[in-house]
């Protein structure tokens, strides 16, 4: 009897792995949404709905970015130090009105990506090597350019970081855009496909002629201007740019939100919706901890133990 | 004399995976000393068999009963140390760590302190590995051997371990002639020491050489079993096949035609002088229009690099590769592509297919930005292209939208067949077009390079299936050490000549000559 139990339980248990790796990261938001509706007060408002929104915003955008350099089974962890430069700059540049900033801000996010990719494809410096250097000197450059913190009067960014269209702050309308954008990409581009074959298998991409160097460069660039968003926005939000503290963390949030969401790190799948679920799935964990009075260490607990069923639940469908 | 001691006894074994019945209602006996063929198409369940010996999957209905006991392994460390030790296809052995530590891995002698005795571990190494005719230092990194001598290792280590059975799947794939013979031996050295043996093999002149009974298996059932000495060669494909002997013979063993009309007109492809440093060194190849030119010569000799360096994939230090006339840049997999060329890499797995893609998006991979405009993906044209395709090619999968990764070995090869297809190119590089790969799909892909030739195609055929070789080629350059050392045309053709030129008799002046001048 006790035998013929055992032989059922592993059947089932994949079965559950699986479904946890499709679906797992949005049975996770809707559980909490659920709780939060009974156990917190004030949670249904619109105002808290704003709230959480607009906090995770930021890290939606660069996730978005990471999704895509985790697809060709790359990391990159110098996100948080483009966020923190995006923010020296724009205060640098300011001066000269938001529009020419934030180009300024672009040629600096896309000068940080190239060094990343051109490592990575050149040079063959494995990803988490490469980006760790411009993560380092990345924030580096942030704190020389400026090196405390200081408060932006500009109101054409103020409005930005708090503006809205219809009740919808900016933040969450850019955050969906670019969501969509580059889900688009993903799905229907030439530049997606051949993402993911060079995720997958990059010997093969590269004899079948794919333009595996191009195709690792833009996607670091893009993955830098996605952060240097991010940036720019959170500083808006702020009204002050604090290269200091801004983006500190912020790569390990993007990973977590892109592997919580279904994206595996070996590469070529990237999930997009998968990944912006991820995001909230944190932001409303971590919300529903503190609005509850819990210190932050036990948010930081419950993350991990998000990741770990994450990971968990990967790597039962890894094995098939 | 008693009969010898049946080792294991295998009854209704049967394995269900989602929607195929991998293995249905099998048995199989072994005895002590007999070294058994199991062969069958690939998804005859061959796989599935070994599996479920060696503790990877369990079965669903059916007994194993080894050494008079019934077992049920739980992974396959269990199985081997009951004693049914298996070499896989593919090396598994940890490439950084020593030949020695490799051959120990998991058994290391230790001293009185418990701490590894690297001085007897490499002492018992190199003896264990002189008995296989690997001669090396075997404190060096085991990535530093070649394949072939990796693959001793790995049968050393199976070996070594006490093992009652040994199960080799595709042993020989990456070994040369000379290392097959070593194999050999030692497989007889092991049926004299009363070890059972299981080999899983495509090629059918090692069967007959070395196995003593055979099982076949087709669509998860035992079709055949018994003396292989009982069985000849055309019944045993067509048992496997399932096919009509009468058919089978008249269509002789490989798919080639053997008779195609080379057109006179300029080469599609002349390569000459192509060096690169340790590998290749001023090796010629020139392709007329809808000729098979064949590259022969052992493993080692510079065939995959040949078509490596056209191919732009191996960069060269000099030489040149002319397309229709028009020189191509060095060095460039893409320009290569562009001009025609186009390469089915030897290492399918790993070089061609991308496996965790659909076969729609594996087939559409390199042709893609033809059918794109602004970046942007003509999903209706993709859609066409595959289509054409999976039926042209004939090629089985549940749904264009299956993993590559989840095909038979024939279908990938189809897919990546398809890819270029879809290219329209002047040249196909084929490297080991079949290998691995079942007889029926074999046959299906041997025809295709004929149909293809017979389009105008220039095609390259490196083939370690001597049979294959000869009948597929309207010539063959043979290659020894990374330099051409003679070529064959027309009637020359033979395996006798092949061999001998192989071997360094250089039967044949004139072809030699002909050879170098031709570049």
């Amino acid at each position: 009897m006790a035998e013929a139990a055992l032989k059922t339980v592993p059947l089932d248990r994949t079965r559950i792995l699986q479904w946890l790796q499709t679906y797992g990261v949005y049975a996770g938001v809707a559980l909490l949404l659920v709780v939060n509706t009974v156990i917190t007060p004030h949670f249904l408002s619109a105002e808290n709905f704003r709230t959480q929104a607009v906090q995770v915003a930021p890290v939606i955008i660069v996730a978005l970015g990471m999704a895509l350099v985790i697809g060709t089974e790359g990391v990159d962890l110098s996100v948080g130090a483009v966020m923190a430069l995006a923010a020296s700059v724009t205060a640098l540049y300011l001066g000269y009105g938001l529009v020419p900033a934030l180009l300024v801000v672009a040629v600096f996010a896309a000068a940080v990506g190239f060094a990343n990719g051109a490592l990575v494809a050149f040079i063959g410096v494995q990803p988490i090597v490469a980006t760790l250097a411009l993560m380092v000197g990345g924030r580096g450059l942030a704190l020389v350019l400026l090196p405390q913190l200081e408060d932006l009067r500009n109101p054409a960014l103020a409005s930005l970081g708090s503006g809205d269209v219809l009740g919808i702050p900016y933040l969450i309308l850019i955050a969906a855009v670019l969501a969509g954008l580059v889900a688009f990409v993903v799905r229907r581009t030439t530049f997606g496909r051949q993402l993911l074959a060079i995720g997958d298998s990059r010997p093969a991409a590269q004899l079948a002629g794919l333009p595996v160097r191009r195709v690792l460069i833009v996607v670091y660039v893009v993955c830098a201007l996605l952060a240097a968003v991010a940036g720019v926005l959170a500083t808006a939000r702020l009204q002050a740019s604090d290269p200091t503290s801004l983006g500190n963390l912020m790569e390990l949030s993007a990973i977590t939100a892109v592997v919580v969401g279904g994206t595996p790190l070996t590469g070529g799948r990237v999930n997009i919706a998968g990944t912006v679920a991820g995001a909230v799935l944190i932001q409303l964990l971590t919300a529903t901890l503190i609005k509850h009075d819990l210190p932050p260490s036990w948010t930081q607990i419950a993350q991990a133990i998000v990741i770990v069923c994450a990971v968990y639940a990967a790597r039962g469908r890894g094995k098939r | 004399m008693a009969p010898p001691a049946e080792v294991l006894a295998v009854r209704g074994l049967s394995k269900t995976f989602p929607g195929v019945r991998a293995l249905d209602d099998v048995d199989l006996t072994l005895h002590a000393g007999e070294v058994h063929a199991l062969i069958g198409e690939n998804g005859a369940g061959k796989s599935t068999l070994i599996k479920l010996l060696t503790g990877v999957h369990r079965p669903d209905a059916g007994d194993i009963v080894f050494l008079g006991r019934d077992v049920s392994f739980a992974t396959p460390l269990e199985a081997q140390r009951a004693g049914i030790s298996t070499i896989y296809q593919e090396v598994n052995l940890i490439p950084l760590l020593s030949v020695a530590r490799n051959l120990f891995l998991g058994r290391e002698p230790r001293n009185r302190l418990g701490l590894l005795d690297f001085a007897r571990m490499n002492r018992e190494a190199e003896e264990a590995l002189r008995a296989y005719g690997v001669r090396v230092d075997v404190r060096r990194p085991l990535r530093s051997l070649g394949v072939g001598a990796q693959q001793m290792v790995a049968l050393a280590r199976a070996v070594a371990s006490e093992a009652r059975i040994v199960i080799m799947d595709e042993p020989t794939s990456s070994l040369e002639p000379r290392e097959v013979e070593t194999l050999f031996s030692v497989i007889r050295r092991l049926r004299d020491e009363g070890i059972a043996v299981i080999y899983v093999s495509h090629r059918l002149d090692e069967l007959y050489a070395v196995c003593d009974t055979v099982t076949v298996l087709r669509d998860g059932r035992r079709v055949h079993h018994g003396r292989l000495a009982e069985l000849d060669r055309l019944s045993l494909v067509s048992t496997m096949l399932g096919r009509e002997l009468g058919e089978v013979r008249k269509e002789g063993l490989t798919k080639f035609t053997g008779d195609h009309h080379a057109t006179d007109g300029q080469p599609v492809l002349e390569a000459s002088e192509l060096t690169v440093p340790h590998q290749l060194h001023g090796v010629s190849v020139s392709i007329r229009p809808g000729e098979v030119v064949g590259l022969g010569g052992l493993l080692g000799s510079g065939r995959t690099e040949t078509a490596k360096a056209i191919s732009g994939a191996l960069p060269t230090t000099s030489g040149t590769v002319m397309v229709a006339g028009a020189p191509l840049r060095r060095g460039s997999t893409p320009a290569a592509i562009r001009a025609g060329i186009s390469l089915l890499p030897e290492d399918r797995k790993s070089e061609g297919i991308v496996p965790g893609l659909s076969v729609r998006e594996n087939i559409s991979l390199a042709v893609l930005p033809r059918l794109s405009r602004f970046g942007l993906v003509s999903e209706a044209r993709v859609d066409s292209i595959v289509d054409t395709f999976i039926e042209r090619l004939r090629i089985k999968a549940s749904s264009p939208q299956q993993k590559v990764g989840e095909l038979s070995g024939g279908n990938q090869q189809k897919v990546l067949l398809a890819r270029w297809l879809a290219m329209n190119p002047k040249v196909l590089l084929l490297d080991e077009p079949t290998r691995g790969i079942d007889v029926g799909a074999k046959a299906e892909v041997q025809k295709l390079v004929d149909e293809l030739a017979a389009d105008g195609l220039g095609v390259l055929l490196i083939s370690s299936d001597l049979e294959e070789l000869i009948e597929g080629s309207d010539r063959v350059v043979v290659l020894k050490d990374g330099a051409v050392v003679g070529e064959l045309a027309g009637d020359e053709v033979t395996e006798d000549k092949l061999m001998r030129t192989i071997a360094g008799h250089a039967p044949d002046r004139d072809a030699v000559e002909e050879a170098a001048t031709d570049g």
